[in-house]
């Protein structure tokens, strides 16, 4: 009814394969962008924007990282909080190196450390598949960690063993360390994960994402077509790490301030799987809807479940035995929509607008 | 030219020099060894029966480990306890047949491996909820194992033989002997065969899939308590644990995934391999703590070298 | 349009006239551990000719194509392409140099749209690297939408225009060859391969089959060489055929040679060996 395309003809190929091809939905983007640069940062206080806002961010620019890779290009990854750590590692030592220079540059060039570091690990999916890969990830895990306690220069010697984020600039801004603003810090973090999210959605419609695609879907018969598994493979490791190293960086630098090796161990690598698979392997949208599912979730269980039991029970529940009953209900929505819907909230939300779009008919 | 003689020379003087040391370490390694194939048997039972790559088995390891704890604290004697824990870790199977690998039967591979992601995470908050988070101390002497060590000379030094790693050894070669025999000679075990070989054709012929699916479910608990037992003996019962278990997958990778020889071998070679690369090589060059990535990076090498494992047939790929 | 706009039809410029030899296969020799599946098989294909390959079940058919275009390597022989003697190359190789392929069960991208899986046989034409694929307006986007024009010819050609968006995991059988035709097509091979193109289609589905394969042929000249059971299609569609049985060779040349050989009625009807 309200959600109609009767009328709108597509007269180019160009058209054809836009991205929001409907008007509605360029509507609605344009609509969401502007409420996320300009109502939230408005209205969101301290508490909304550095401890809600900005982890949802991170996380999802992550699960996009680790969607490329196992979502488009069907290789599993249990090494993501390894990668982010490599990310927030490499942007820490630049800028310590070279404290003048604006730290977005770093952000974006810690990518290009993990993206080695990941490349490197992605080596023996060349020769393996499936499980396998488990194991070399988690080698890559298991690994870093180790290199993150083990090298002290990481962590530039310091006592804690924990890196603590000066205080550096971007554009005359103060954007990191103790008094760079919320606002700020949540508006980096929008812009860069806005940007870096067109450019996965731009690389996945075209060839290079068809050929990760290709890969996926029947590997033998994409070398057949002409996709060279090396290249397809490795570039996919590469880009999916850039992005967690990215999101690594953007974690400790935009929200914790600090961190040590327990910010990047192997449950991180989970909990970010979890969300690529809630909210639905194969979609850049899914990332954004599994990463607020979630890091939202636990958030509104540990507030309200404590008082509810309380006055409803005769039981006392603590806000850690409330994380426990979030992670329950996470893992059951894991099973759940592996059952019910293995293609995730994404496709719900598909579902829901295929709906919107013939109501009130059913067909 | 320092180092190459640190990698080269150094750790066989030293091994040399101490052969007591060496022995003790062999023994931990060979200790460890023997609990990384018993974890590792675990995995292969269900990827054999169903091709299930059972992410769950290092925590189940820890959950039948705390239910067995649990329901001796409630002051439930010893041999009861166990028989409770069996029945825990049967419910556990059946429901986990029931309610997630019988809705997704047929599902690809990848999928049914993220599904036993979801039962850890279930498994690792719920133990936690109903058992609480910190460590406990195994029962050892109530469940009538060993404990004292015994000592032996050797080159000038002593090695020292904890009679728990002894009983340790003895008990999982005792299980493996009772579960290759229990595989080879009963009709369940042939059944399970058949099904391993080919679904279909198992089905076709009246076996029932989820009853078989059950029994290895419920076989890959019993060796998972048996794990936690002997493991939890050594230290303690807790989630750290599900850390060590993990170590498995490598164990899997060397031994090839439907392999129980396999799953033995492995799980030796990465016990001694470990301890010793850990000793001679990891702390003096490396600064200690490589126990926590040697086994995966051996895992990565050889997978590079050979992905179908030791003793994993050469597959030729059709179309 | 000028003349660097890619459009289909346009043929791989190898040098080589019609009639004269595209594809020589050498003395291949191929096994698995003890097993043989190819005894010393030579063949030629020569360019604008159907080519049927035909045997019972077993016979090496399919492990023949698989050598053809570098999925298996043969211990002994050679394969001479346009003129070049490969002994072990990689499917890729194959791929570039021209040879595209069906399969015996359907292998499609199960995951991708039918237009997705056609555009995926353009692969190896487009080459805007990553750092414009990720800005993707411009170059990129232009190259994507010449190469769709491509693709929609292909789409208009095998009549599938109805199941252009469709995820082709959800077509049915007949429907999901015929894209996969169009798959191989997209690459404007110069040598196409088609493995039982028409196993377990009806008739109708086989008579449209039999027309799309006849045309590819004559309109754009492309060489085919196809493995069949069903010998009223490989009599009427073939111009020479090939008889394998037991990875042997038993029979080569024009159908109705190849229909009176006595070697090739008893592999047929069962003689014991």
């Amino acid at each position: 009814m309200f959600y109609r395309e009767a009328g709108q003809y597509k007269t180019t190929y160009e058209a054809d394969s836009a991205k929001f091809p409907i008007l509605q939905d360029k509507l609605f983007i344009w609509f969401y962008l502007a409420i996320a640069f300009i109502v939230i940062p408005l209205i969101g206080g301290e508490f909304f924007l550095g401890a809600i806002m900005i982890p949802f961010l991170v996380f999802a620019l992550a699960a996009i990282g680790l969607n490329i890779l196992t979502g488009y290009t069907g290789q599993i990854s249990l090494g993501t909080g390894a990668f982010m750590g490599v990310g927030a590692y490499a942007c820490y030592k630049m800028t310590l190196a070279f404290p003048d220079v604006n730290i977005l540059v770093f952000i974006f060039a810690s990518g290009i450390f993990s993206a080695l570091v990941g490349v490197f690990f992605g080596l023996p999916s060349l020769r393996i598949k499936g499980f396998y890969l488990v194991v070399t990830t988690l080698a890559a895990q298991f690994f870093l960690e180790w290199a993150f306690i083990r090298i002290p220069w990481l962590y530039n010697y310091n006592d804690s063993g924990a890196i603590e984020v000066p205080q550096r600039e971007a554009f005359g801004v103060i954007v990191t360390g103790a008094s760079a603003s919320a606002e700020v810090r949540y508006l980096v973090c929008l812009t860069v994960v806005v940007i870096m999210t067109w450019f996965a959605s731009n690389i996945i419609s075209g060839r290079i994402g068809r050929s990760w695609m290709m890969i996926r879907d029947m590997d033998i018969a994409a070398e057949l077509m002409g996709v060279r598994p090396l290249y397809a493979k490795l570039s996919a490791f590469a880009v999916s790490s850039f992005y967690c190293g990215v999101a690594g960086a953007l974690m400790v630098f935009l929200w914790l301030g600090a961190a040590e090796v327990e910010s990047f161990d192997y449950n991180h690598s989970f909990e970010i799987l979890f969300m690529v698979i809630l909210g639905g392997l194969g979609s850049l949208l899914g990332c954004f809807l599994g990463a607020a599912v979630i890091w939202i979730l636990p958030v509104i269980i540990r507030a309200w479940l404590p008082p509810i039991v309380d006055t409803l029970t005769p039981f006392i529940i603590t806000s850690s035995q409330a994380d426990l009953v979030s992670d329950i209900m996470i893992g059951v929505m894991i099973v759940v929509f592996l059952i019910m819907e293995p293609h995730g909230l994404a496709r719900l939300w598909a579902i829901i607008k295929q709906k919107l779009r013939v109501w009130p008919f059913p067909y | 030219m320092e180092l190459l003689k640190q990698i080269f020379v150094e750790p066989f003087e030293v091994m040399y020099a101490l052969p007591d040391l060496l022995l003790q370490t062999l023994w931990e390694g060979f200790v460890s060894g023997t609990l990384y194939s018993l974890i590792a048997l675990g995995f292969v039972l269900i990827f054999k029966a169903s091709g299930v790559f059972n992410f769950a088995q290092g925590i189940m390891v820890v959950f039948a480990a705390l239910t067995l704890v649990g329901i001796h604290a409630f002051g439930v004697p010893a041999f009861l306890a166990v028989i409770l824990t069996l029945g825990v870790m049967a419910l556990l199977a059946f429901t986990v047949v029931r309610v997630v690998m019988k809705p997704l039967v047929n599902q690809p591979d990848i999928i049914l491996f993220m599904s036993t992601i979801g039962i850890t995470f279930i498994l690792i908050a719920g133990g936690q909820l109903i058992f609480g988070g910190e460590p406990k101390a195994m029962i050892t002497e109530e469940l009538g194992l060993p404990t004292g060590a015994s000592d032996w000379e050797v080159g000038g030094g002593i090695v020292i033989f904890q009679h728990i790693d002894i009983a340790a050894a003895v008990i999982a070669a005792l299980l493996i002997a009772g579960l290759a025999l229990f595989f080879n000679k009963t009709k369940t075990g042939r059944a399970l065969r058949a099904v391993a070989d080919d679904h279909q054709a198992a089905l076709s012929v009246g076996i029932s899939l989820e009853y078989i699916w059950v029994v290895v479910w419920f076989a890959a608990g019993v060796v998972a308590l048996t794990a936690g037992i002997l493991w939890a003996a050594k230290s303690d019962v807790s989630f750290a644990l599900q850390v060590v278990a993990l170590k498995a997958l490598p164990v899997l990778v060397l031994g090839g995934f439907t392999s129980i020889p396999g799953a033995i071998v492995g799980g030796l070679i990465i016990g001694f391999g470990e301890k010793l690369f850990d000793l001679y090589w990891g702390v003096p060059i490396l600064g200690g703590g490589t126990e926590s990535w040697f086994a995966f990076i051996i895992a990565l090498l050889f997978l590079l070298y050979r992905p179908e494992g030791l003793f994993g047939e050469k597959l030729i790929e059709r179309i | 349009m000028n003349a660097h706009d890619p459009h289909l039809g346009t043929k791989f410029d190898d040098g080589i006239a019609p009639g004269e030899t595209l594809l020589n296969v050498d003395n291949i020799s191929l096994s698995f551990g003890g097993v043989k599946a190819i005894t010393d098989i030579s063949f030629d294909v020569l360019k604008g000719e159907i080519r049927a390959i035909i045997g019972p079940n077993g016979a090496g058919k399919t492990s023949m194509l698989n050598v053809i275009n570098g999925f298996y390597h043969p211990q002994e022989g050679t394969i001479t392409f346009r003129g070049e003697q490969r002994r072990k190359m990689k499917p890729y190789q194959a791929a570039t140099s021209g040879i595209s392929r069906t399969f015996q069960n359907v292998a499609l991208f199960a995951g991708m749209s039918t237009l997705d899986n056609i555009m995926a046989g353009r692969t190896l034409k487009m080459n805007k690297n990553f750092f414009w694929q990720m800005w993707r307006h411009g170059p990129a986007l232009k190259e994507e939408i010449e190469h769709r024009k491509v693709v929609e010819e292909v789409i208009e050609f095998l009549e599938i225009e109805h199941i252009r968006k469709e995820p082709v995991g959800t077509l049915p059988y007949g429907l999901q060859k015929r894209v996969e035709l169009g798959r191989a097509l997209a690459a404007e091979p110069d040598l196409l391969l088609l493995d039982e193109p028409m196993a377990g289609m009806n008739l109708e589905e086989k008579e449209d089959m039999s027309r799309f394969i006849i045309e590819v042929n004559q309109q754009y000249g492309t060489t085919i060489a196809l493995i069949e059971h069903d010998m009223g299609v490989v009599m009427d569609l073939a111009d020479r055929v090939i008889v394998l049985d037991y990875g042997k060779k038993i029979g080569d040349g024009l159908p109705e040679d190849v229909q009176a050989n006595q070697d090739v009625i008893d592999a047929y009807l069962g003689v014991s060996h």
